[in-house]
């Protein structure tokens, strides 16, 4: 960074604090909460601190625990599966061309602009057809409507750019297509295959109506159980549960910024096409 | 140790009105290098990508010792193609990018380390084994590449314009690097280039394909003394085509009667000959002698270009600067043409 005038160089600082503000300050009453018994008008903080709605909330009667492995797997898998399809099909986006790309494009986009409970109970009444509803395995099959968009999108820049001689000249030198993929493709790839996953993992991880109809309250993933709790008024414990839904989030956005800074060239969606 | 038949191997690409190879058939010797030669969009790439079985030929068949290898994966054809952007896998360091043939071929590796320290030494770049590739200059990452496909000692070697990407005091290197370990390890090599000096220089003998078909195929000498057409002629530097007819011993044109070498073409046909083969001066046997008028001088540094005329004729010729000293713009010039540097087409 060279030097930059003092006007340009306070503007990013004020939006920086202004970004930062807007992003924590939400969570400070959450997190006050989570240790307050009690906090009434016109106190700052609570007058008596106490640990009760932790406790409450890492034991076994809560649920807590429960719903927090439960939403772990059904996210985890969900990633998978986007993987799985979302790196071939963002292949096919990124480096070919075929009659119809646009629509198939269209397609895939529509979940991220058509709102989720318009279509869920249609899909709900397919899935009572098939027997996939309050089950885990139709959660997890109904969340992939809402993270593959962002999964093929990744993918689909990541092989926009990419250059597939270099798995012909590794065919050329002895490799079978699967070790190609392993060591040519693979290492390519990967920091899409990361970024798109964790987008991937969070949009899961924030599923409350897909969840809630499909799984018919049978599946209480975290969303629901915070849910819950806010609408009976626990503040004490929604604010414990709450700091255990954010930690995903917040490890997540640790580890990827360097990824998401737009630098790796991990992100480029349909733009770079 | 393998010789390697093209036989009427045609790609006629999807959506394609034209095949981009039409019936190229080519037999290329064991141990031999052969160049194939022609301009960018000829179909030179398209056939080493066949050969390699990066890509399914339309029709035609290509054979190793007298065996179609079409249904072989490439893999396992023995065959390695060199690209002309080199493709060393940037997330590899040096070392693994020359073991990565081996590895594949599940090669113990203890032996790899021992065959990448000695692939290494050959290219003369013992110390970059723990670089990354980026690292690497143009030059380096060519013979890198060249020693990744050396290490599995393929039978067949392809290398796309193995030497357009490098400086010109590389080249020569690289071209002396090349055939050194070519006939060292007695592997049979085709290579493509549009350059055709890169082709004379490296190869023993050059196919010259001029719109998805093969002109001639020939030892490079040839194609200056005896090219089979125009195209070919002009690709190599030819500009002099003069129309006219031949009994076989002279040619009957607008500069008079010629005399022509043996084994010259009968019947109509132009004359043609290379600019640098017409001296100055008249020849004391007052054969093929001629008086030309200086047109324009074109001072090229070692050489020189003149445009010369013989009557209504245009010529062209390329000399030594000090043989023109003498000689202005607008003079005249006496020319002979020796009959052995005469040849007819077509």
């Amino acid at each position: 960074m060279g030097k930059e005038p003092l006007g340009i160089r306070s503007f990013r600082v004020l939006t920086g604090a202004v970004l930062i503000t807007w992003l924590i300050l939400p969570l400070v009453p959450l997190a006050i909460w989570s240790f307050a018994k009690g906090w009434f008008y016109p106190d700052i903080l609570p007058r008596n601190w106490s640990m009760r709605a932790w406790e409450y909330a890492m034991s076994d009667t809560a649920g807590v625990l429960d719903s927090l492995w439960l939403t772990i797997w059904i996210s985890l898998v969900a990633t998978i599966l986007s993987i799985l399809v979302g790196v071939p099909a963002g292949r096919a986006l990124g480096m070919y061309k075929f009659r119809g790309k646009e629509i198939v494009e269209l397609m895939i986009l529509a979940p991220t602009i058509v709102p989720g409970i318009a279509v869920v109970l249609g899909i709900h009444s397919i899935f009572i057809s098939m027997g996939l509803t309050n089950s885990v395995e139709g959660v997890i099959l109904v969340h992939l409507i809402p993270t593959l968009p962002y999964m093929v999108l990744v993918m689909a820049g990541v092989f926009a750019n990419y250059d597939p001689a270099f798995e012909a000249q590794a065919r050329s030198l002895g490799a079978s297509p699967l070790k190609t993929f392993w060591y040519i493709t693979l290492p390519a790839i990967r920091p899409g295959i990361i970024v798109g996953g964790l987008f991937a993992f969070l949009v899961s991880w924030s599923q409350y109506i897909l969840t809630l109809l499909i799984g018919g309250g049978r599946v209480e993933t975290l969303p629901l159980l915070l849910f819950n709790f806010a609408t009976s008024g626990r503040n004490d414990i929604t604010g414990a549960i709450g700091m255990i839904y954010i930690l995903p989030g917040i490890i997540i956005l640790l580890l990827t910024a360097k990824h998401l800074s737009g630098r790796s060239g991990a992100v480029g969606g349909f733009g770079q096409i | 140790m393998t010789h390697v038949s093209i036989q009427e191997l045609t790609k006629v690409y999807p959506g394609a009105t034209e095949p981009s190879l039409d019936r190229l058939s080519l037999e290329i010797p064991t141990g031999e290098l052969t160049a194939l030669l022609g301009p960018s969009g000829c179909g030179k790439t398209t056939t080493m990508k066949m050969i390699a079985g990066l890509l399914e030929p339309t029709s035609g068949d290509v054979c190793f010792d007298g065996r179609s290898v079409l249904r072989d994966k490439p893999e396992n054809r023995g065959v390695v193609m060199v690209f002309q952007n080199y493709l060393l896998f940037p997330y590899m360091s040096v070392a693994d990018n020359v073991g990565f043939g081996l590895k594949m071929r599940k090669t113990d590796p203890a032996e790899i380390k021992r065959r990448v320290g000695e692939m290494l030494d050959l290219v003369k770049l013992p110390d970059l084994g723990d670089r990354k590739p980026s690292a690497l200059s143009g030059g380096q990452q060519q013979r890198i590449a060249l020693a990744r496909a050396l290490i599995v000692q393929p039978n067949v070697l392809l290398l796309d314009e193995p030497l357009s990407n490098l400086d010109a005091h590389l080249r020569f290197e690289m071209r002396d690097l090349i055939r050194s370990l070519q006939q060292e390890m007695g592997i049979t090599t085709i290579f493509v280039t549009h350059d055709q000096e890169e082709a004379v220089v490296l190869a023993d003998r050059v196919a010259l394909i001029l719109d998805g078909q093969m002109k001639q195929y020939e030892k490079a000498d040839v194609f200056y003394k005896r090219p089979v057409d125009e195209a070919t002629a002009r690709f190599f530097g030819g500009h002099n085509f003069i129309p006219g007819h031949s009994n076989g011993r002279a040619f009957d044109c607008a500069l008079g009667k010629l005399v022509l070498p043996e084994g010259a073409k009968s019947g109509a046909g132009k004359l043609t000959f290379r600019p640098e083969n017409v001296r100055i001066g008249h020849d004391a046997d007052g054969e093929n002698n001629l008086d030309a008028v200086i047109e324009d001088i074109i001072y090229l540094g070692t050489q020189t270009r003149l445009k010369l005329r013989v009557g209504d004729t245009a010529l062209e010729a390329v000399v030594n600067p000090n043989e023109i000293e003498n000689h202005p713009k607008g003079g005249n010039l006496p020319i002979h043409m020796p009959r052995t540097t005469l040849w007819v087409i077509e």
